[in-house]
């Protein structure tokens, strides 16, 4: 007999009684919120996890990604194979492409990474990244130290976990993002920066941008 | 069958250490407190918290009525996906297939995701005894490997270790495994997470196999699911090749939209945060980004076993996140190594036994090592009743039974020990009967009050090695009742 055989057949004789019925009646959503307050609370939980918010209309965003990336001093800057060129048009960085033949040592010597999201949720403060349009590969806004995550309000903002498993499409590959990479595992007090992009600046586009 | 350290001894002698070892005390009250605290208030911003732990009880346990089915529907899902899998009834069994895939790849070096589920099969000394090297990458993982120890907390593997034990550690130990500590290394976590980045990157940089647990499986769609701080789970699930993950049967789940109940009750059991710093999810492989080649490990090791029992299979909801090692007084003062076991806690002190039945003495020793107080249950977050499952245990110990073990019902003994605990009993039973007789032992306990051991002798010595032996009153309540109302009382006689 297979072990598969052998697991199922051992399964089948140990499940006994009644069925359970799941019952979904927790909210999809916590309180009633305006497409500004979510916007709101999806930047004071970004902060709270010591990410750095910024607010931007399409106008101002090239500049201010100049701003963000020059304040850093970054020279050169991963970009998804789509973003948007204008976003860059300001800055005075080497914009470099993840190449298929790119190798993680190379991408290792890049000082930022531009990306979008697929969603934003507010209640947990957290960014959806699904390797969709402006987004690129998992490994792009996982090596670089500098991530500059750009959310388009109001169409790419939700409330609650619910409402993003609703939207998003499990055969992509997820990356979940609240904050910048953190660990707690030193006498339990928290240092922001472990292995992944210490520095997560999260741009809120569009909504009541400033 | 699982490892258990060797010549563990029973729960009461191995918690002594701990609890006489002031630094250990202080090291786990602080981080069980601070802990605590954090996630009562992170469980109170959400309003529909005790619905959403009912709804993650029926979940699991809706799974669990159906576990086969729900086993194949992933593995027809993982397969269509891109994705191999295997099946391992036990420990031995899923090393070899780890190791046997590892070697086909023809490295000689693996990243490991921090799992409980690999560290309950040995999978690292299987490796190493294969002549692979496997790197742990979770940092508090990292400083239980280089001190050469073993983890005693789930979600905080090195909660035992303060500042200045893991600065040591690192200064002494990281360079027989790659990048030295830096010169001058001090104990700011902030200094010591630099040097565990710098040392773990040029181990991430190349590596080519990855081996992962994961959190959830989702049946329906196949996806994989892995929550983490640090960006090392990240790492290694998206460079290397290759990914293996070794997975327990019981972290299925039917449907993508059942992770809305655990992505909100996990995190904030756990780490005490709204959400986790990352997430992964993947199905499968994905052309052109991330692993080319995808396994996963199906293992039993005794869940089917567990399954079979109607009262201690609730176990198996478990999503490892810890809240009940926080709460645990037990635990608080005893320490997670005492436990004999990568499960450590109250949660342990009844999977473990179920997992590797109660031959062992540690094993019989577990479901003792409670005050059934049952803070426990109340912080669950998907409602496990770990009281009433430790008291059924308790019954199993001392009394024996029908269990299922392999797969194969069999009727045990009553462990060794409990026969003396069994007379005991029998003999409180007949004085209890007899009210002239019990009436009579109490004076005469009450006049030899000043004559009270510290400790009882013989098979009653096991009781006070852990405990005060109270003191007798001057006098029996019956006599304080017949002196003080004595008229009043002898009317309802």
């Amino acid at each position: 007999m297979s072990t598969r055989d052998l697991i199922l057949g051992r399964i089948r004789r140990a499940v006994d009684g009644p069925d359970t019925e799941v019952p979904r009646d927790y909210l999809r959503e916590h309180g009633a919120r305006t497409p500004e307050q979510s916007a709101d609370l999806l930047a004071a939980h970004l902060t709270e996890y010591r990410a750095t918010v910024h607010r931007a209309d399409e106008d101002d965003l090239p500049p201010l990604l100049a701003r963000l990336l020059a304040r850093r001093g970054s020279a050169t800057v991963l970009v998804p194979p789509d973003l948007p060129p204008h976003w860059l048009a300001d800055a005075d960085v080497t914009v470099v492409h993840d190449l298929a033949a790119s190798t993680p040592l190379e991408l290792d010597g890049v000082d930022s990474v531009v990306t979008g999201c697929a969603l934003a949720v507010a209640e947990t403060g957290t960014l959806v990244l699904d390797a969709g349009p402006e987004q690129g590969r998992r490994r792009i806004t996982l090596i670089p130290d500098h991530h500059v995550c750009v959310v388009r309000i109001p169409d790419r903002l939700v409330d609650s976990i619910p409402q993003a498993l609703d939207r998003l499409d499990p055969t992509r590959p997820l990356t979940w993002i609240s904050g910048p990479s953190a660990t707690s595992d030193i006498e339990l007090d928290r240092v922001e920066g472990v292995h992944g992009p210490r520095t997560l600046e999260v741009v809120l586009l569009g909504g009541s941008a400033q | 069958m699982t490892a258990i350290p060797l010549g563990m001894p029973a729960f009461p002698t191995a918690a002594r250490d701990g609890v006489h070892d002031e630094v250990l005390r202080a090291n786990l009250r602080h981080a069980t407190h601070t802990i605590r605290d954090k996630r009562a208030r992170a469980v109170a911003e959400l309003a529909d918290w005790d619905r959403l732990r009912e709804a993650g009880k029926a979940v699991k346990d809706h799974t669990l009525r159906h576990l086969d089915r729900y086993l194949l529907e992933l593995e027809e899902s993982v397969t269509a996906a891109g994705g191999t899998v295997h099946w391992a009834a036990d420990a031995d069994e899923a090393n070899r297939i780890v190791t046997a895939l590892v070697l086909a790849t023809g490295e000689r070096e693996v990243v490991k995701v921090k799992s409980m589920a690999t560290q309950e099969i040995g999978l690292n000394e299987a490796l190493e005894a294969a002549g692979i090297a496997a790197y742990e990458t979770d940092l508090a993982e990292l400083i239980v490997q280089l001190g050469h120890d073993r983890p005693s907390h789930i979600l905080v593997p090195a909660i035992h270790r303060n500042r200045a034990e893991i600065r040591d550690i690192f200064r002494t130990e990281m360079a027989s495994w790659g990048r030295p500590a830096p010169d001058g290394l001090g104990d700011d976590p902030r200094e010591l997470a630099e040097a565990a980045r710098l040392h773990l990157r040029e181990k991430f940089l190349r590596a080519k196999v990855a081996v992962s647990g994961a959190n959830f499986m989702v049946a329906e769609t196949g996806t994989m699911v892995v929550l983490e701080s640090e960006g090392n789970g990240r790492m290694c699930l998206t460079l290397p090749d290759t990914l293996i993950s070794v997975v327990g049967i019981e972290k299925v789940v039917p449907t993508f939209r059942d992770l809305e109940i655990f992505l909100q009750t996990l995190p904030r059991s756990s780490t005490a945060e709204r959400m986790n710093p990352y997430t992964t999810m993947w199905t499968g492989t994905t052309d052109g980004d991330g692993p080319t080649a995808f396994h996963l490990v199906l293992l039993d090791n005794g869940r089917t076993d567990t399954l079979a029992d109607a009262v201690g299979r609730q176990a198996l909801r478990c999503i490892r996140c810890s809240a009940c090692l926080n709460v645990c007084p037990v635990y608080e003062r005893a320490g997670g190594h005492a436990y004999g076991s990568v499960y450590p806690g109250p949660i342990g002190a009844i999977l473990s036994p179920q997992l590797r039945g109660t031959a062992s003495e540690i094993d019989a020793s577990l479901p003792y090592a409670s005050t059934l107080c049952g803070a426990c249950y109340e912080v669950c977050p998907v409602a496990i009743d770990i009281p009433e499952v430790l008291v059924h245990l308790r019954e199993r110990v001392a009394q024996g039974g029908p269990v299922t073990r392999e797969g194969i019902r069999v009727r045990i003994r009553p462990a060794r020990g409990h026969t003396a605990e069994r007379a005991a009993m029998r003999a409180a039973r007949l004085l209890l009967d007899r009210p002239g007789a019990l009436r009579a032992g109490e004076r005469l306990l009450s006049r030899a009050h000043r004559l009270r051991p510290r400790r009882l002798p013989g098979p009653g010595r096991a009781w006070t090695d852990s405990r005060e032996l109270p003191r007798p009153p001057a006098e029996s309540f019956r006599d304080w009742w017949t002196r003080e109302r004595g008229d009043r009382g002898e009317e309802h006689r």
